[in-house]
């Protein structure tokens, strides 16, 4: 007779942030951050320019090191083992490229062997497939379209089919019908494998249609955070738009009761 | 997949993406190889001045002109180690691909090997093509230098290696700013290597300064073979002592750069 299972100990948050904090000299870029996502939710950073999402990403992705705080990922500490996660999870950013020179092919290739991953010519072919690369897979990065290169790197951070996909603007210098193929390829791909997705964006109509639940950063603080409906319905606006431009612009007011983690 | 095999798997990951850029550009094919070409064919005219003057070949003069060529070869190898490794380094904040890189599951022990092994790829492709040629064009063969030539090689490879990691932090802290170091740093070195005299030429106060680096050893021990026919064993272990010496703090240099960089938020920033 087997023995009765355990029950299963409930997975961590895939992202859990406390107190974080990023300080460049006398400038806080990041300021007492805490917030969790949970594994499979797709959760949205928004906020104007220098708000403080970029900066947060990258110190979840462990490129920047925090002044002050925790950052665990997929369960584990990012500032001490962030080897241990970083194959299961990616990120795409428009602050950063691949080498212009290389061919898409080669690219992509490059990082499907540091991913680690078992066939990488198999796995290229079906996401250049997917992603409707094949026809420029031999030509060079520096060569395509902004459009273009914003799709390779989508492809390079779906290589290694990642439970934790960090995504700065997406969709940044794609034309509507492009942007939103690649919101439908995103929601399938959560749907598919169940990965989490944590996205920094200025479309709010990305951010209504793709996420879940919403953190407000200005200043380097989260403002306030919600599902999309809630904060409409919070701010009494029509859309998440209006609540961004409310949240952005009455400083002083929304500081004084700056939200809770 | 073992973490050995996962680790070589990054390497060779890091060396096929240079190896790609290095296929898909003749012109740096042939950068590469231009500038020891160019020495070599110029010492080589230089030299057989020396030795085809009858009066000058029976002097001194005309013993060490014989080992010209070789000087000029062995130097470019120092020169093209520290760059191969400087290049490899700049190659990816030109190309703004450093947080990509970091971002994935590459170890910067990892990178720094990868860097290693592209800068010794790199300089085999610039300086054999001027080896061989001058075979025939100025019956000259740095090979007959034989074992020792191994020896004197791999010293200047890694001593190349150390400058070029060093010069890549200054680089990686400072900025673009600072590319220009990866071209000049080199050469500060050259009047303390004796490359083209012994290091008896220099003031008796130098002397210890030049004997604390690896080339004047490997330099000076060029001169004990090609003019005495020995092989000083001393200036081999000495310039094997003081190499494992410079590449660790070199790699060391290198590794707390990368470290400050994470701290600095400078591995987004940097770029053309």
């Amino acid at each position: 007779m087997r023995p009765p299972s355990l029950p299963k100990a409930p997975s961590p948050p895939a992202i859990e942030v406390a107190g974080l904090c990023k300080r460049f000299g006398e400038v806080a870029a990041v300021e007492d951050v805490t917030f969790e996502v949970a594994r499979g939710a797709t959760v949205a950073l928004l906020g104007g320019n220098g708000a403080g999402k970029t900066t947060t990403l990258s110190m979840l992705l462990g490129l920047l090191l925090p002044s002050a705080g925790q950052v665990r990922v997929l369960g584990e500490d990012m500032i001490r083992h962030r080897y241990r996660v970083l194959v299961r999870m990616n990120f795409s950013t428009p602050y950063v490229d691949l080498p212009h020179r290389l061919t898409v092919a080669e690219n992509l290739n490059v990082y499907a062997r540091l991913y680690g991953l078992a066939a990488p010519r198999r796995r290229i072919a079906r996401i250049a497939d997917e992603l409707d690369l094949a026809d420029f897979l031999g030509r060079r990065t520096g060569a395509l379209s902004a459009g273009q290169k914003t799709r390779v790197a989508l492809a390079k951070a779906l290589l290694n089919e990642p439970d934790l996909l960090l995504l700065d603007e997406p969709t940044a210098s794609l034309d509507p019908d492009t942007a939103d193929w690649v919101r439908g390829y995103l929601e399938n791909y959560r749907d598919r494998t169940g990965a989490t997705i944590l996205l920094a964006s200025h479309n709010m109509g990305e951010v209504e249609r793709l996420c879940s639940f919403v953190l407000m950063m200005r200043d380097g603080g989260i403002v306030d955070r919600g599902a999309p409906d809630a904060l409409i319905a919070r701010y009494g606006r029509e859309t998440l738009e209006e609540v961004f431009l409310h949240l952005a612009r009455s400083g002083d007011e929304v500081d004084a009761r700056r939200a809770p983690a | 997949m073992t973490p050995l095999s996962a680790s070589a798997g990054r390497l060779w990951a890091m060396l096929l993406r240079h190896l790609y850029l290095l296929r898909g550009s003749w012109p740096r094919l042939l950068e590469l190889a231009y500038w020891p070409t160019v020495q070599m064919i110029l010492w080589g005219f230089i030299s057989r001045f020396f030795t085809d003057n009858a009066a000058l070949a029976e002097s001194w003069v005309g013993v060490v002109a014989g080992g010209l060529i070789g000087a000029v070869l062995l130097w470019d190898v120092l020169f093209r180690s520290h760059l191969g490794v400087s290049m490899g380094f700049l190659e990816e904040m030109w190309s703004r691909n450093l947080g990509q890189l970091f971002a994935s599951p590459l170890r910067p022990y990892e990178w720094v090997a990868a860097l290693l092994s592209i800068s010794l790829v790199r300089t085999v492709i610039g300086i054999l093509p001027a080896a061989l040629l001058a075979i025939p064009l100025h019956r000259y063969s740095v090979f007959e230098m034989g074992l020792p030539l191994i020896s004197f090689f791999f010293n200047l490879v890694v001593m190349g290696w150390a400058i070029g990691l060093a010069v890549s932090a200054l680089i990686l802290r400072h900025g673009l700013g600072a590319e220009s170091l990866a071209w000049v740093a080199v050469f500060a070195l050259t009047p303390l290597s004796g490359i083209y005299y012994p290091l008896s030429v220099l003031p008796d106060w130098v002397q210890p300064i030049a004997l604390a680096l690896p080339s004047a050893h490997v330099f000076e021990g060029m001169r004990a073979v090609l003019i005495d026919g020995v092989f000083r064993l001393d200036h081999l272990a000495w310039a094997v002592g003081l190499n494992l010496l410079y590449l660790a703090i070199g790699a060391g240099i290198f590794l707390y750069a990368i470290h400050v960089a994470r701290i600095r938020g400078q591995l987004l920033q940097i770029g053309e």
